[in-house]
């Protein structure tokens, strides 16, 4: 089964990025976008066929690797 | 007694050499330690954590370095009272380790800083810092994209509180939290920091202002050995 993983700036946390493309899309001349925070997305093929097992397993990856925790927050979306 | 140095080494580590040739200069043995292994020379007094782009940086910087096997050793020795100094990328990785508490991330004003900076010695009481005086003006040079300081208010009054802020900036290049450059663990004997005191310890680069930090380190870390008479 498919599992994708969002990873997020906390609130209050400085996203230098976010702020670097804000700038570049105000130079396009797109106005009006108050934030810009940036994330990641993480795909992940996993052999496991049970979805509580599986959201357990990748909550645990996050905690232990895909994910900050100081930092960023993270989201599992099973497919 | 001689000090005995362990020098981790990762993919992308570019400043292990040069950790290298500060610590021999204070006198120091030194081992390379490639990120593969899951044990520590025997004997070491001090494992050094080099800067660099480990692993390119992916992920988080020092994120998956800081997963390697080696560094379940760096992180037991540390639990047994080792010393381990981590520099710029090697912050980062002890961060990432949980041996350090905070993050880095990017600089706030966006650009990579590679330029001398000037900063306060915050604290003489640490093997690292013990030949330097207390709010001295030092300059090490820094080199780095992600050196941003960040810590929640409740963890920069603790380090604050407990005078675990090693080097302060004067003049904040990137933002960090506090002004803070480098930090010491709980015990004192982990030292994580943004600037290379190794790139000034060497009359040649124009500045010497390092050496004390390595010269301090030779003589106190292996003093405790001496002391157990290993």
């Amino acid at each position: 089964m498919k599992a994708r993983v969002h990873v997020t700036l906390k609130r209050g946390v400085l996203d230098p990025q976010g702020e670097a493309v804000r700038h570049a899309l105000g130079s396009l001349g797109f106005d009006g976008v108050g934030e810009v925070r940036m994330g990641k997305v993480i795909e992940l093929d996993l052999a496991e066929t049970d979805p509580a097992a599986a959201e357990a397993r990748v909550r645990e990856m996050c905690e232990r690797l895909l994910a900050n925790t100081v930092i960023e927050n993270y989201a599992v979306e099973l497919a | 007694m001689t000090l005995r140095a362990g020098v981790v080494v990762f993919p992308g580590s570019n400043c292990d050499r040069d950790l290298a040739e500060a610590l021999r200069r204070a006198g120091a043995e030194v081992t390379p330690v490639w990120h593969k292994e899951t044990a520590l020379p025997p004997g070491l007094d001090l494992v050094g954590v080099p800067g660099g782009f480990s692993f390119g940086d992916y992920l988080r910087c020092g994120a998956i370095a800081a997963r390697a096997p080696v560094m379940r050793a760096v992180a037991e020795f540390a639990g047994r009272g080792g010393h381990v100094l981590g520099i710029c990328n090697g912050f980062q990785v002890l961060i990432e380790a949980g041996l350090l508490p905070g993050a880095l991330i990017r600089n706030a004003g966006l650009k990579f800083v590679c330029a001398p900076a000037a900063l306060g010695v915050g604290t003489p009481d640490s093997p690292f810092t013990r030949l330097y005086v207390r709010s001295e003006t030092i300059t090490f040079p820094i080199a780095h994209h992600d050196g941003n300081f960040l810590a929640d208010a409740e963890t920069l009054a603790r380090l604050e509180g407990e005078d675990r802020v090693a080097f302060r900036y004067r003049a904040n290049p990137n933002g960090s939290s506090g002004g803070v450059a480098g930090v010491l663990s709980a015990n004192r004997r982990v030292l994580g920091l943004m600037p290379h005191p190794e790139r000034a310890a060497d009359p040649a680069l124009g500045c010497v202002d390092g050496t004390r930090l390595f010269a301090g380190l030779a003589d106190a870390a292996a003093a405790p050995r001496a002391l157990e008479g290993a």
